[in-house]
Order: C-alpha cells, then sequence, then structure tokens
C-alpha cells in the first residue's frame, strides 16, 4: 500500500481514532454524557417541572439547555485537558511527533472528536428534555443555537488544550479542569437559575467568563420568551457573548500554542541528570 | 552514509549531556551505540529522530537534517522508542493500522503482526498485553512506514531471554532486508550478535568505535589461559601469576605457542591441569574497561 494520506482524510482517520478510545474509556463517557442527565433528573425531581415564575419557563426548559452546555464543555474543555495531558505523560504525544503526522492533524483530530461527542451530548441531553419533561425547540431559534455551540465548543477546546499545556502532569489536570469548570458552573446560570437571589458582583464575575455567554446564548434559543421577542431568525445571535467567547477562544489558542509540549515537562533534562547522578554515586 | 554526524553537542544548563559526538554510520549497517545510563545514547539519538535540537554540531540522516526535515523526514524514518505507551484501548490490529495509516508506505498489518509473532493477540486490548508483547508490537509501530533507518533505544530491554531471541531475529531480519538500524542498549551480548559496528558512548564523548571482535584492542589483547595445579606441584615457570586459589593465570599474546608449551610441560611430567581454560576478553570486559564501570 502507498500514497500520502490526504488532510482531510488524516483528521477524519483520528477522530475515527480517538471517538474510539472515547468510547472504550467508561469513565469519560460516564462523566461527559451520563452526568448531566443526572443533573436534569435530580433538578427536575427536586424542584418539580411546573413553570418557575420568576423565568416564566419551566424547570426542564431551563435546565435543559443548560445543562446541554454543561455536557458540551465537558466533552471539549474537561476531556481535552486531562486526556491530552495523560496522554503527554505516557509518552503517546512524543510517539506521534515522531511519526509524519503534522502536529495540526493531530490536535485537529482529538478536537474533532472532542466536537463530536459534545454534540452527541448536546443532542441527548435535548431529545431527552423533549420526550420526557415536554422541552420545546424553536426551529426559528435553531440556527443560533447551533452558531452557539460552535462558537463554544470551539472556546473550551482550545481553553482546554490550554490547561493540557499548562497543567505539569496528567494528575493535576483533572483538578484544575474541575477546579475551574465547577464552581465557574454555580455562576453561570447553569446549576444555578438567575431566579436564584445573588449578589451583583457574581452576575458581573460570571460576565468575565465565557461559560455564562455559552450558557445563556444557548439557553435563550430555547427560551419561549426570548424567541417571541426576537425579529426574524438572525436576531437570535447574540454578537456579544459570541465577542466574549471568541476572545477566550483566541487567548486560549494563543497561549496553548505558545506554551504546548509534546513530552512531560523538562523529561529529558532531569532523566540525563538523575541518571549521571546515580551512576556517580555508584562508582 | 545513512547517518552522518560531526561535532554533535547537547547542553542542558551546566549539564554537556552530548560532548562532541561524531558518528558515521553506512547504509544497511547495523550500529550499535552502548554506554552506561546516562552517557548520552538516548539524549543521541532523540536528537536524530528529530526530537530534540543540538546546540551545537550537524546531523544528516538520508542526507536530511533531522530538526527542519519534517514530514518528509518522518516518512522514511522508523523511531523503536524506550518507554513505551501505546493507546491502550485500542488492539493489536488496530494500533498497527492507526499509525500505518500515517505513512505513505504502509506494510500491511496482518503481515507485521506476523512478523513479531502476535498473530494469538491481533484481536486484543493493548492494556491486556505482557511487557514483552508489547514492546514486540513497539517494534511493529517502529517498523510500520516500512522506514529506511530505523532507530531502536534499548530495543530488549526488560524482555526474557526467549523474547530477546525473537527480537534478535527480527532485528536481523531487518537487517538483511538492508534497512540501516541505530540502536542502543547495554546488553553486551546483544551488540555483538546484531551489530557490524559498535561506539562505546562514556559521559557524553565517543571512547571507541569499532566492530564487536576489535573495539577497543579487543582483537590484540592478551589471551588468558587459566589452570590448577594439585598442591606441591611446582609452577612451569611459563610466566603465570598465581592467583590465590591454588590456580594459575597465564596471560599471552601467542596462544598457540604458549598452550602448546604449558601442555607439553605437563605431559611429560604426567601433571593434571585441573580445570583449564583459554578465554578472550569479551565485549563486556572491553566495555567495562572502557567505561570505568565495575561488574555486577
Amino acid at each position: 500500500m502507498s500514497g500520502r494520506h490526504s488532510d482531510l482524510t488524516l483528521i477524519w482517520l483520528q477522530i475515527r481514532y480517538q471517538n474510539k478510545i472515547f468510547w472504550r474509556t467508561p469513565v469519560a463517557a460516564f462523566f461527559t454524557i451520563v452526568f448531566p442527565l443526572m443533573f436534569l433528573l435530580v433538578f427536575v425531581t427536586i424542584f418539580g417541572n411546573e413553570t418557575v415564575e420568576e423565568l416564566g419557563i419551566t424547570t426542564a426548559q431551563f435546565y435543559a439547555p443548560a445543562l446541554a452546555v454543561f455536557g458540551a464543555v465537558s466533552a471539549t474543555y474537561t476531556n481535552l485537558a486531562i486526556n491530552t495531558s495523560i496522554s503527554r505523560d505516557e509518552g503517546i504525544l512524543k510517539r506521534m511527533r515522531g511519526t509524519p503526522v503534522p502536529p495540526w492533524i493531530y490536535l485537529a483530530g482529538r478536537v474533532g472528536s472532542a466536537v463530536w461527542i459534545a454534540f452527541l451530548a448536546v443532542v441527548l441531553m435535548m431529545a431527552v428534555g423533549v420526550v420526557f419533561y415536554g422541552v420545546e425547540i424553536y426551529a426559528e431559534s435553531l440556527p443560533a443555537a447551533l452558531a452557539t455551540f460552535v462558537v463554544g465548543v470551539a472556546c473550551f477546546a482550545a481553553l482546554g488544550l490550554l490547561v493540557a499545556a499548562l497543567a505539569p502532569s496528567g494528575d493535576s489536570a483533572p483538578a484544575i479542569a474541575n477546579a475551574t469548570l465547577l464552581p465557574l458552573a454555580f455562576i453561570s446560570d447553569i446549576f444555578l437559575t438567575p431566579a436564584e437571589g445573588r449578589p451583583a458582583w457574581i452576575s458581573t464575575l460570571g460576565d468575565v467568563f465565557p461559560l455564562k455567554h455559552f450558557a445563556v446564548a444557548f439557553s435563550d434559543a430555547f427560551n419561549p420568551i426570548e424567541t417571541a421577542a426576537a425579529d426574524g431568525w438572525l436576531d437570535h445571535f447574540q454578537w456579544t457573548r459570541f465577542g466574549v467567547m471568541a476572545l477566550w477562544l483566541v487567548g486560549g489558542a494563543v497561549l496553548a500554542a505558545r506554551f504546548f509540549s509534546w513530552e512531560p515537562r523538562g523529561g529529558e533534562r532531569r532523566r540525563t541528570a538523575r541518571q549521571r547522578a546515580k551512576a556517580a554515586q555508584a562508582t | 552514509m545513512a547517518i552522518e554526524v560531526t561535532g554533535l553537542v547537547k547542553t542542558y544548563g551546566d549539564l554537556r549531556a552530548v560532548n562532541g559526538v561524531d558518528l558515521s554510520v553506512a547504509e544497511g549497517e547495523v550500529f550499535a551505540l552502548l554506554g552506561p545510563n546516562g552517557a548520552g545514547k538516548s539524549t543521541t539519538v532523540e536528537i536524530l529522530e528529530g526530537h530534540r535540537t543540538p546546540t551545537a554540531g550537524t546531523v544528516r540522516v538520508l542526507g536530511m537534517d533531522p530538526e527542519t526535515g519534517g514530514r518528509s523526514y518522518r516518512e522514511r524514518i522508523g523511531i523503536v522508542l524506550q518507554e513505551t505507551a501505546i493507546e491502550d484501548a485500542l488492539s493489536v490490529r488496530e494500533a498497527i493500522a492507526y499509525y500505518g495509516a500515517l505513512y505513505p508506505q504502509r506494510r500491511r498489518p496482518e503481515e507485521l503482526i506476523e512478523i513479531v509473532g502476535l498473530e494469538e493477540k491481533a484481536a486484543a486490548r493493548i492494556k491486556t498485553l505482557s511487557g514483552g508483547q508489547r514492546r514486540r508490537l513497539e517494534l511493529a509501530l517502529g517498523i510500520v512506514g516500512d522506514p529506511e533507518v530505523i532507530f531502536m533505544d534499548e530495543p530488549t530491554t526488560g524482555f526474557d531471554p526467549s523474547a530477546r531471541r525473537q527480537a534478535w531475529t527480527i532485528i536481523e531480519n531487518l537487517a538483511s532486508l538492508g534497512k540501516t538500524i541505530l540502536l542502543t542498549t547495554h546488553y553486551m551480548d546483544e551488540a555483538q550478535a546484531l551489530s557490524d559496528r559498535v561506539a562505546v558512548i562514556r559521559a557524553g564523548e565517543i571512547v571507541a568505535e569499532g566492530s564487536p571482535e576489535t573495539i577497543g584492542g579487543r582483537r590484540d589483547a592478551e589471551t588468558q589461559i587459566s589452570f590448577m595445579l594439585a598442591p606441591g606441584t611446582a609452577p612451569p615457570g611459563l610466566g603465570e601469576l598465581p592467583r590465590g586459589d591454588g590456580g594459575y593465570v597465564l596471560a599471552s599474546k601467542d596462544a598457540t605457542r604458549t598452550l602448546h608449551e604449558l601442555t607439553t610441560w605437563a605431559l611429560d611430567r604426567g601433571v593434571d591441569l585441573g580445570m583449564l581454560t583459554v578465554a578472550r576478553p569479551s565485549l563486556e570486559d572491553i566495555y567495562l574497561e572502557l567505561t570505568g564501570e565495575q561488574s555486577q
């Protein structure tokens, strides 16, 4: 067999194999796909699926899109951060670097796979909402929802790679990813509705980070009040929120590219120094 | 020359990991880089693989600079890494197909599985493989792109004796196909069995280079003849040195003559030469002498 595969074929192959690896890693699949669904079940059970007075929509109508965003962010940000830094620790990134595959194709494959899984997580969440909890979907605002998804996952994929680039090791990556995502989810209209009272500065703090913009822009596309107020499908696009996410996307991508390493930090230098010291001791 | 290295230096702060190495490996040659841990073997190989940037010196592999050769360079080399990690969730066959797809010249997965003897494990997940089976898969991944030059960093470290023999057979087969192979090892028998030429590296410098038979003046080194005499027997007086346990060692540059004199003396007197042995210095003896390491 001979002939170089095209870049597109290579990206496609990378995505396929990364997907295969993802589905064979039950822990990751559980936290990304099942975990957000459990939240939906818990919230609807606790609060009941009545119309929340302050919001004017049902509990599920609020939580399904919000938790869909949470799943999408888990699939991109958390998974890319954790899996990429573990692969680096294990030497898989170094192995890849020794093959002819261009680095950008390899990373595009990882990102592509994460985005695909994020898409599945979102579709599954919304489907469960529609089928079991009477969540409504509005055709007119679907393009805006899709656009928000694209901008959002791109942003969080870049940030996930940034965490992978900065994490000292694969052991610390999960801590960093979760310690940043979970608290942020509480102030980003994901775990708590805006109906819960909160100090103004918390609200402002949430506005600084991209998660709230992802969650609100996506949720608004499933909000009958917002939808009714909009004038045509293009009016659903929340450009300011896209702008904030785009800023984080560019910043994350630039810093990730600057600090990304294909080998564990200082591995070579440490190894040689350690071996020399040991050899010196032995003689 | 398939590999040409001149004045290679790699420093990490104060540490000179590689300190002025010159190497040349001809096409189709099997070249072994010997040396203790931390001597600079792996650093040298990793520079050749394009994983590291040299501090000084020039490196050419297949006429290309590994640092800038990029994709077209990596399409022509194969790497067998020292500490292996392969995507655990994939099966042996999937991993070979996955990595093979990255190269323009791909060897058929089934053919490779047969070469490394993993037929029974072809469908098994990599996480279920034993250490030796993983290393054999590693060998398969190193040659999946049908490379012209293969780098092997300690290819059989951690193998049991039979797995090592199998790996040697694979490497010999690759060599017979005309592949250029640069391997590092700290097993002398491996270097002896596989390589056309060896170089001994110590503290970042090459201290000897040659064929396994002649390196370090091995061919001209004295032969050691040792024997035991019954208590009370006077030694022959041929220049032998007492060993302390009733035995004697006789070092000779002309072993044929010395041995003849010794056995004639013994037969004439009806003396029994107990445990008579004739030994050439092994590659290991030479290596230990060159690297200043103690035998363990």
